[in-house]
């Protein structure tokens, strides 16, 4: 249960882009995490709710978007989306795989906040 | 008012990433070989480490190592029974090492004379696959008394694994454990990864696991 310290993590980051923003108001944070990344989303959206208590995250949306793995496959010559995490194998010729291309990202892809326009 | 979107396209870990990365290219420099032991709780990652560094101490390399556990000092004691140099990291509740503890206890500790640095994490078979610690080596155990179908449970960790440990292999007969299922497994998740079979009590594999590291630290 590491998901505490990950969002911790995504409060600073956004907090610190809100600077740029003076008086922003975060509507969504947006997520890109990897199958593999070992992080719950549902641990995630627990502890969002709590660690963005009193910050200017406080009331916005946790969107998490899971990315496949995805293996290159040397025998195929392309990347392919491996069936199940328990067999890290070509679905197509069987072949065992090592070279992974995508499954273990953990990022803030953007967030979408509400702005008060300035010189109006 | 008005909505936008501001793309950030940044990792979550960027900070534990960044300073890793910085361990890596201090420890490369320094010539010391660090490897990463991780497990669950009772695989016998410090009983498997403490012959480790009994033997490597009593063949003349310099090693040292780094412990981590939620409370007590006990497994540091334990270690420094090998006469190696250690230190505990105690995390205080919190499951997995991360780079700054590393960098913070490596204080005062000459890497340069070092051949190697092991670093045991908090066992724990989830969380310590997200933090690199800037190792060279990850070591993924096993203990015949564990289930051979762990890898298969936990494939984010064994997935990342460079070497797997199978430890404990002196009661594999008593437990049943079924060593071709166990094999195969760590396969089937980290395909061609180079398995060890070790008992750090009758040093059954010690030597093929020692004759390994001899030759990671030489291939630097």
């Amino acid at each position: 249960m590491h998901e505490l310290s990950i969002v911790s993590s995504i409060v600073d980051s956004v907090t610190e882009t809100l600077a740029a923003y003076p008086g922003a108001r975060v509507k969504e944070v947006r997520l890109r995490v990897g199958a593999l990344a070992s992080v719950i989303e549902d641990s995630l959206q627990f502890c969002y709710e709590i660690a963005t208590r009193d910050t200017p995250l406080d009331g916005s949306a946790l969107v998490v978007k899971v990315l496949p793995v995805r293996m290159h496959c040397d025998k195929c010559a392309e990347d392919v989306e491996i069936a199940s995490l328990q067999s890290f194998r070509c679905p197509r010729c069987g072949e065992p795989l090592t070279d992974m291309r995508q499954g273990r990202e953990l990022e803030i892809d953007s967030i979408e906040i509400d702005q008060v326009e300035e010189n109006v | 008012m008005t909505t936008r979107i501001v793309e950030l396209r940044q990792g979550i870990l960027k900070k534990n990433d960044e300073l890793a990365r910085s361990l890596r290219a201090q420890f490369e420099a320094s010539g010391v070989l660090v490897l990463n032991l991780v497990s669950s709780p009772g695989t016998g990652k410090t009983e498997f480490l403490q012959r480790t560094l009994r033997e490597l101490i009593n063949s003349g390399a310099k090693a040292a190592a780094l412990v981590g556990d939620l409370e007590t000092d006990n497994d540091a004691r334990r270690l420094a029974a090998s006469g190696a140099p250690v230190r505990q990291i105690n995390t205080h509740g919190i499951c997995h090492l991360e780079a700054e503890m590393i960098a913070k206890h490596l204080d005062g500790w000459k890497l340069a004379e070092l051949d190697y640095l092991f670093i045991e994490n908090v066992g724990n078979l989830v969380c310590p696959s997200s933090y690199d610690l800037g190792e060279k080596i990850r070591v993924a155990l096993l203990s015949v008394t564990e289930g051979e179908d762990k890898p298969l449970k936990y494939p984010t960790l064994y997935n990342s694994a460079d070497v797997a440990v199978i430890t404990k292999i002196d009661i594999a007969q008593a437990v049943g454990f079924d060593r071709d299922a166990a094999l195969r497994n760590i396969a089937e998740i980290r395909p061609g990864v180079r398995i060890f079979e070790t008992s750090a009590k009758t040093g059954a594999g010690m030597a093929e696991w020692l004759a390994y590291l001899a030759q990671q630290r030489s291939a630097k």
